[in-house]
């Protein structure tokens, strides 16, 4: 398949205040549509959301709890994204992560915190990386395309952690409902306060600015933006462009597999097979919207933070399937890849 | 295990082989017009839902096969208008179909969760979409080789510069290539729902568009190796039921993962083959002269 | 009445085309304002100028594919609206581009139906086939219909794209500059299809830059400048002197001089017993053996197609030889890396360099910064200023003009684009420079810049690997010429026995030199 470079020809940043815009009133528009469908009261249902999700504390902290994920596996879909290369394979990658995690936090679950935290982080990066080094080799190689392949990979990792919880990790503990055991305290990621924000918040901010300064700054950066820009003529100027797809592709990968040891190691606790609601799809779209710059990044993984919040608190309150969310991301992508596909040819 | 094995795997295979196979077919005469459309598990996805509904609620499985068609089709309207009319990344639009598929579907099915539908009645040892499989590739193969629009069609997606040159209408035939890619789209969700599974679940396609699309490089973009893929994968899905149902001890989680591994292996193997049958414009958006 | 007869009964009747008061602008670049074009049945007209004249963008408004912004096309005298190519045809009009409008995956019959209007819905192979055979014959076309088209030999190819215009219903034919992608010898075999179909009575319009050919077939000839008609002369009497001062003007162009003999020094490639192995459908080198040296301009020429390309990349290191050795001064350079290559002080100069050198969404700086990221390394980046200071000395030095450093390389014109890769490539002294059919889409002006370039690099006792599909280019500049054919040396020349028609024999296979 020919290669665009996706994220890079998708505009600047300028735009993007713009289409935060469309994001916001789309998404309002398809849940009081919704609402109205199912004959509910969507002006009611609106401010209920608002007070929960906004004047409330814990409300407002969950926000920072799915800021968190969709920071790395935003990060983990842009910077492949700046070679023209389209990393779909978020949620396995993030799947993958959080089981190298448990397989350190169970293995080594006498290690004081000081150690094991880390050692979990450097395992869930290697989980991830591992598992997106397949489709950046098979890319590098010319022989598969790497979409194809990671959504493929995204079935199966998943399975891999219905195996080991369901077999060889089963917590004896809950007979009806698999997961791992329970992770020593050592294993859980500190959380501020008594709220559920936790280290993998600085773990993705972090990501970001690293991102966002490689990109820019260093001649790495320019190096990939010079293969998404033109890849034969990169190759012909000496540029190691195979290093750079397998490279990237694993360090994505690792970034997206930090978001599956965090979720793993501060929210549950230990491994389940839901580990995710969907983060590294959700990644997917706030990297395109943001069209790979930073503060883009930033700010959609903060709105989608609140949509998924909001989405959250309609389904409890009102009964509304959480896979609307699904209806939500394809209308806002549709609406702005028309609107884009329009004065797009540069 | 016993000499029914054999027989009953093989009955299986060619079930779940045709969803894959009516599928693969649309993904083809699509891809053949130049257009890769990631939507397919998303397409599958409101077939499905929406023929077990049609189903459901007129008790004919014929109208609830009719009915996935139809809205394949409209399904599919969004996404051309995106990539055709508008250009944008074929790609990324495809996944917002697929996207749009998983909720749309979720919500078309959700009263229906549990419901008990007439499936498509056996005419002899199959359902009347088994029968009409196979022809179907024979036909499309004719409609490719030997028609102006087939020509047309291949031409556009091999240089839509050059059909335009011709005097050829671009646009219009990647309509109606993804018109058709739609209705089995449509159709082969529906056949899933209401001929294999006999349920509506959400998510049930399980990647299957996704493994239509690597079957169509499989199938060298030839209709005719599309029904030998079908079975083969057919068979790889139906494996695991019939090991379960004997009572062989595989963890069903490993046996899950056989398709797409197997997916992976084919994919891997057409790379080394060489992608030279790929149809040259495959992918590429074209904004007429100049 | 004999067929030339009424060929000139016919031309005395309203031209078959005519083109009048046609002015066409893009943004404010005057392309075309020609008060009068015409061609009439049986003739064959030569539209001559240099790139840029506006000969293209006439036969495009001709052929429908732009709409003149006043002016208009008469058609045997009528008046037509012609809006697209499919409206031009309807007119009999028919054209045959550079690169051909065919589609190589496709078998030459479809191609063919492809174009038709009234191909059947359901189509018979074989009488589409039958239907084409006796054009084909006519036009020596012998290959097999059903091959793919990319199978085919460039001339076939181009017998194809006449075919299907002329089944079509054309009586005018419009040709792009036909014979730069042939070789000599099957430009021989057009030019007697042109004589045949000007005697059958059809309207031939050449577009070319070349006068050697104007003589060679055209029966009139008419000269473009600045998207003006500047004269007309009959072909066979117009002087060279005569036509060059239509074509530049005041200033008839120079051949250029003689270049000083230089004595080679040592060796700087070698490549010995070389074979590679292609990827799909690319020609393959086999048993290729070859030798530069400093100080030497070594001439590359064949039909394209030949392994020029793939030698090109096995110098560059972009790709490695499976038997032989390539060696860069004396050392065994087989298995470097194109990176590797490039700092020992290796230039590349592409035909194409926004598709092949530079990348267009980056900035012109940060173009100039991509080949040579080892030598000006610092800390995480690069040390900008010193890189800056350095490409504004070597634009200086080559007498470019000053580069606009972030303007984004897409916003560049063709020229500057060309001119910001070799600021970039000739910026530190290269010591080989392998020039990939470097004057393709240049004007004359800007081809004699370049070669200026090339003589000096010589002079400064670097090496030159120049491929070119022009031989008068590669017999005017080489010390050495060698010929490509299907991977291998099919010929070597000296300067004294540097010949167009032996060079070109041996070219397309019709006698091997030593």
């Amino acid at each position: 398949m020919p290669r665009e470079a996706a994220l890079a020809r998708f505009g600047p940043a300028a735009s993007a205040a713009r289409r935060a815009l469309i994001v916001a009133v789309a998404a309002s528009a398809i849940f009081a549509l919704l609402l109205l469908i199912d004959g509910k009261d969507p002006v009611r249902a609106y401010r209920d959301t608002i007070v929960y999700v906004f004047a409330n504390a814990y409300g407002f902290s969950e926000l920072f709890v799915r800021m968190s994920p969709l920071l790395l596996t935003s990060v983990a879909v842009a910077l492949p994204s700046r070679l023209g290369l389209i990393n779909v394979g978020g949620e396995g990658q993030l799947y993958m992560g959080g089981l190298f995690a448990t397989a350190g936090a169970l293995g080594f679950a006498h290690w004081p915190a000081l150690a094991l935290i880390p050692l979990m982080t450097a395992l869930g990066f290697l989980g991830g990386a591992l598992w997106a080094l397949l489709p950046g080799l098979l890319r590098a190689a010319k022989l598969v395309n790497e979409t194809i392949s990671t959504l493929l990979l995204n079935y199966i990792a998943p399975l891999i952690v219905s195996y080991v919880i369901f077999g060889p990790w089963r917590s004896s503990e809950s007979a009806s409902y698999p997961e791992s055991p329970a992770f020593a305290a050592g294993a859980r990621l500190p959380t501020l306060g008594s709220t559920r924000v936790h280290l993998g918040l600085v773990y993705g901010l972090v990501c970001l600015c690293i991102y966002g300064f490689a990109i820019g700054r260093t001649r790495w950066g320019l190096e990939m933006r010079a293969i998404g820009g033109n890849a034969e003529a990169s190759l012909r100027l000496g540029v190691p462009v195979s290093a750079y797809i397998i490279g990237s592709m694993a360090v994505a990968g690792g970034v997206a597999g930090l978001a599956g040891m965090a979720e793993a190691s501060a929210i549950q606790g230990r491994l389940v097979a839901q580990l995710s609601p969907g983060y590294g799809f959700m990644g997917f779209l706030v990297a395109w919207l943001a069209g790979g710059s930073a503060v883009g990044i930033l700010t959609m993984a903060a709105l989608f933070a609140v949509l998924s919040s909001v989405g959250d608190v309609l389904q409890i309150t009102q009964g509304v399937p959480f896979s609307v969310i699904n209806l939500l991301m394809a209308a806002i992508l549709f609406i702005v890849l028309g609107e884009r596909g329009a004065g797009g040819r540069r | 295990m016993s000499a029914a094995f054999p027989i009953a795997l093989a009955s299986a295979a060619i079930l779940s082989g045709t969803s894959l196979l009516y599928a693969t077919l649309g993904e083809l005469i699509g891809e053949r017009a130049g257009i890769v459309n990631l939507g397919l598990e998303g397409l599958m996805l409101i077939g499905a839902s929406t023929g077990f509904a049609g189903a459901a609620v007129t008790a004919n499985p014929y109208l609830g096969v009719a009915a996935a068609a139809l809205a394949g089709v409209a399904a599919n309207g969004l996404f051309s208008y995106v990539v055709i009319t508008r250009h944008a990344n074929q790609l990324a639009a495809g996944l917002s179909l697929t996207f749009f598929g998983l909720g749309a579907s979720a919500l078309i099915g959700r009263p229906f969760v549990g419901a008990i539908v007439p499936g498509l009645p056996h005419l002899g040892a199959f359902d009347l979409l088994v029968w009409l499989a196979a022809p179907l590739a024979i036909v499309l193969s004719g409609l490719l080789y030997r028609t102006r629009w087939g020509l047309t069609l291949r031409a556009v997606g091999e240089s839509p510069a050059a059909a335009f040159a011709a005097g050829r209408r671009p646009d219009r035939v990647q309509y109606e290539a993804l018109a058709v890619a739609g209705a089995l789209g449509g159709i082969s969700g529906a056949h899933l729902s209401l001929a294999v599974a006999l349920t509506w679940d959400e998510g049930m396609t399980a990647g299957r568009g996704f493994i239509a699309i690597a079957l169509v490089i499989f199938a060298g973009w030839n209709p005719l190796w599309a029904v030998i893929g079908a079975l083969v994968f057919g068979g790889a899905e139906s494996l695991q039921l019939q090991f379960q149902a004997r009572g062989v001890d595989v963890s069903p989680f490993l046996m899950n993962m056989v398709p797409y591994l197997l997916t992976l292996l084919v994919l891997t193997f057409s790379g080394l083959r060489g992608r030279s049958a790929a149809p040259a414009g495959l992918g590429r958006s074209f904004f007429g002269v100049e | 009445m004999t067929v030339q007869h009424v060929c000139h009964l016919m031309a005395e009747a309203a031209p078959i085309l005519e083109a009048r008061g046609v002015v066409k602008r893009f943004g404010p670049l005057l392309a075309n304002d020609v008060d009068h074009f015409a061609v009439h049945a049986g003739e064959v007209v030569a539209l001559l100028g240099e790139n840029g004249a506006g000969k293209s963008t006439l036969c495009k408004i001709l052929y429908g594919y732009y709409r003149p912004d006043a002016g208009e096309i008469r058609v045997s005298g009528r008046p037509a609206s012609i809006s697209s190519p499919h409206d031009a045809r309807r007119y009999g009009i028919g054209m045959v581009f550079q690169n051909f409008s065919l589609i190589p995956a496709l078998s030459v019959w479809e191609n063919v139906a492809l174009f038709l209007d009234d191909t059947p819905w359901a189509i018979s192979p074989a009488s589409m086939r039958r239907r084409m055979r006796p054009l084909a014959d006519r036009l020596r076309l012998e290959a097999d219909l059903n091959l793919p088209v990319g199978r085919l030999a460039v001339g076939d190819q181009q017998k194809v794209e006449i075919l299907k215009q002329l089944l079509a219903g054309a009586r005018v034919l419009i040709f792009d500059e036909p014979t730069k992608v042939l070789a000599p010898q099957e430009a021989e075999g057009l030019f007697l299809s042109l004589a045949d179909l000007s005697d059958e009575g059809y309207g031939l319009v050449y577009i070319t830059h070349k006068l050697r050919e104007v003589a060679a077939c055209a029966d009139r000839v008419v000269v473009m400048r600045q998207g003006r008609i500047v004269g007309s002369a009959s072909a066979r009497e117009a002087s060279e002197a005569e036509l060059l001062g239509m074509m530049f003007g005041e200033q008839p162009a120079r051949e250029p001089a003689a270049a000083p003999a230089v004595t080679p020094g040592q060796t700087i490639l070698a490549l010995e017993g070389v074979a590679t192995s292609s990827g799909n459908g690319a020609v393959s080198l086999r048993d290729l053996t070859l030798g530069l040296r400093s100080g030497e301009i070594l001439g590359v020429a064949g039909v394209s197609g030949n392994g020029q390309r793939e030698l090109a990349d096995l110098v560059l290191g972009l790709a490695r030889p499976t038997r032989g050795v390539k060696t860069l001064w004396g050392e065994d350079a087989s298995r470097w890396t194109a990176a590797r290559v490039r700092a020992r002080g290796v230039a590349s100069i592409p035909d194409d360099p926004s598709a092949l050198a530079l990348v267009p969404s980056l900035t012109a700086r940060e173009n100039l910064g991509l080949g040579d990221a080892r030598r000006y390394r610092k800390g995480l980046s690069l040390d900008w200023p010193r890189l800056t200071a350095d490409m504004a000395k070597s634009a200086e030095r080559l007498r470019l003009p000053p580069i606009r450093y972030e303007t984004r390389v897409f916003a560049l014109s063709g020229g500057n684009q060309q001119r910001l890769a070799l600021t970039r490539e000739l910026a530190h002294d290269p010591k080989l420079i392998v020039a990939l059919y470097p004057s393709r889409g240049l004007d004359a002006r800007s081809t004699d810049a370049l070669r200026a370039l090339f003589l000096a690099a010589r002079a400064a006792g670097a090496g030159l690997m120049l491929f070119s599909e022009e031989l008068d280019e590669l017999i005017s500049l080489s010390d050495r010429i060698i010929v490509l054919r299907e991977g291998r040396v099919a010929g070597e020349f000296s300067p004294a026995s540097f010949a167009l028609d032996t060079i070109g024999a041996c070219m397309v296979g019709t006698a091997d030199a030593a």
